[in-house]
């Protein structure tokens, strides 16, 4: 079974007038199926609205579903009395890193969480160690978390996620308000987690770069799931991307206009070093042929 | 010639145990017409440049000059000159603030004393200019999404007809799809009405597709001020400043590294694809021409 699993998830926002009857209705999350197996790191794109934020508070019961299910370990997340092991199975890191920052030093906010689990205090100073210095933000241990940078923030606010040992995390666009530097810290801190802890990592992002090196990229729109497979699969449909103006990453973009072009360039070019290849093979194989 | 800034230098928490030189002796000067990018990492002193360009901050020495004019001079108007000089901050929706987003954009003008008639018809063909549709005049700005709320809070500052529009990462935040609305109608601002703009961006790709000059900022200090193809073949100093060049630059560098190509400098896509098919084309690639 995997660690998360929705079956025909729908989720409605309802507006409730002062009468307490439903207003308005918006289905913002419309039959989605999805199973993500344990250590995947997977990323989702879509638009503003296309319903990503919303499948991800299903993914830790911030939310519960309209219709349909979805399990977090194999716990229902409809069921009230699971919440707490729900949310200690899948954790989340937010958009903005000022809404996340609770202790007044970087050690204590981290160490907040599993404080509130009830987890002993020498497995917490453990933990708060592990934490920091695997998102490298050990050094900054007995620092104020106001005085830190935007990406700095983040890292923190991952490292405290990740103290309470949680077997998913959830990642709603991260790196929204960073830097490019920012960007990078996150992302690598990210990657980390799930290659050397096993941490299942699921990325909610509108940065391209940041989804190439996923296991699987999923694609929403309109509430419902448009595309999924690898990235280079996903990044092979550049017509279809842009017709829902989604970006590709730019290597992508040029690769497929030199293709349109008439070069032998191959669809789902993800980096600089494949598009170099390709354009260096074509460059030979016309100096063989004697041009 | 609209701004001109001369020896500015500014310093933080003067005589306090924080203090820190935010700019430090910065010479520039921008004229009328004129697409600039500002690029630099957090705390580069981007933000604190350019909120002297409408008097919100004060030098701590040297002066700023706005057509020719010393804004520190005494009795001049600073509001005048921050009706000419329209700043629009980071996340500006969070300044939305009247019952309705009509109302909203017309608060600006109207403090200017001008007639209702004639604040009514600068916030109408304000939110014209930013593609808000009329539906939504009458809503509260509440109700809109992120990217329309935030065309709202940018018709506010084009309500009151600025000559120079200064945006502080318009798009932070947004999707791909409300990034390329917002920036095409501030592009199409400057080709259509001439004002000047100054972009502050993280996104090396969108300075590069917009803008005709770059200034980068670097530890309260211009680093380089130029072209985008002359400034982004610097990518190696831009790294080692927390910055980086568009994608395509890497693929161009690449290329010129292996020989392929000998111009290196496209910022573009579109650039890039035509050096690459000129390269090629250069080594006989000449049948399509035959046909």
């Amino acid at each position: 079974m995997g660690i998360i699993e929705a079956r025909k998830l729908i989720h409605d926002y309802q507006k409730i007038g002062e009468d307490g009857k439903v207003e308005a209705s918006y289905r913002a999350v419309d039959g989605v199926d999805l199973d993500v197996q344990p250590g995947q790191f997977i990323a989702v794109l879509g638009h503003n609205g296309s319903g990503k934020s919303t499948l991800a508070k299903h993914l830790n019961a911030i939310l519960v579903p309209t219709g349909g299910t979805v399990f977090v370990d194999g716990m229902d997340t409809k069921d009230a009395e699971k919440l707490n092991r729900i949310r200690q199975t899948a954790g989340m890191v937010f958009q903005n890193p000022d809404n996340q920052i609770v202790g007044t030093v970087v050690d204590e906010d981290v160490g907040f969480g599993p404080e509130n689990m009830g987890v002993p205090t020498e497995e917490i100073i453990k933990r708060v160690e592990e934490s920091l210095k695997t998102v490298g933000m050990w050094e900054y241990r007995d620092h104020s978390p106001n005085r830190l940078s935007g990406g700095q923030k983040q890292r923190v606010a991952i490292a405290g996620v990740m103290a309470m040992e949680p077997k998913c995390i959830v990642f709603d666009e991260p790196t929204a308000m960073l830097d490019p530097v920012g960007r990078k810290e996150v992302i690598r801190a990210a990657q980390k987690l799930n290659r050397e802890k096993n941490v299942t990592i699921i990325l909610i992002t509108h940065y391209m770069e940041e989804v190439i090196e996923a296991d699987r990229v999923i694609v929403m729109d309109q509430g419902k799931i448009l595309m999924q497979g690898t990235p280079r699969e996903v990044f092979s449909r550049v017509e279809e991307l842009k017709e829902h103006r989604l970006d590709v990453p730019q290597v992508t973009m040029l690769a497929h206009e030199l293709k349109k072009s008439g070069l032998d360039i191959p669809e789902g070019i993800l980096t600089v070093k494949e598009l170099a290849d390709a354009v260096e093979r074509i460059s030979e194989q016309e100096q063989k042929n004697g041009n | 010639m609209a701004i001109k800034i001369e020896h500015l230098s500014y310093v933080y928490g003067e005589g306090t145990a924080y203090e820190k030189k935010a700019l430090d002796d910065i010479n520039l000067e921008i004229h009328d017409g004129q697409f600039i990018g500002i690029i630099g990492h957090t705390g580069s002193g981007k933000s604190t440049l350019i909120q002297h360009l409408n008097g919100l901050v004060k030098a701590t020495s040297g002066c700023v000059y706005y057509n020719g004019q010393s804004i520190y001079a005494e009795g001049y108007s600073m509001k005048e000159l921050r009706s000419k000089v329209g700043i629009v901050f980071q996340y500006p929706e969070y300044q939305l603030f009247e019952v309705d987003v009509f109302t909203d954009v017309c608060f600006g003008p109207k403090n200017l004393g001008l007639s209702k008639e004639e604040t009514e018809k600068r916030a109408y063909e304000a939110l014209q200019q930013v593609g808000l549709k009329e539906k939504y005049y009458k809503k509260s700005p509440f109700e809109l999404s992120g990217g329309q709320k935030r065309r709202a809070a940018i018709a506010g500052i084009l309500a009151m007809q600025p000559e120079v529009l200064i945006l502080d990462e318009p798009t932070a935040g947004l999707d791909p799809r409300g990034r390329d609305t917002i920036l095409d109608q501030i592009a199409k601002l400057h080709r259509e009405r001439g004002i000047t703009v100054v972009l502050v961006s993280h996104s090396m790709e969108d300075i590069a597709r917009y803008v005709d000059r770059i200034i980068v900022m670097d530890k309260g200090h211009v680093r380089f001020d130029g072209v985008p193809r002359e400034v982004f073949e610097h990518y190696q100093e831009l790294e080692k400043i927390g910055l980086a060049a568009p994608q395509v630059t890497y693929v161009m560098q690449e290329l010129k590294r292996r020989g392929i190509v000998s111009d290196s400098t496209a910022t573009t896509v579109e650039e890039a694809k035509n050096a690459i098919l000129a390269a090629l084309g250069n080594r006989g690639r000449m049948e399509t021409e035959h046909d």
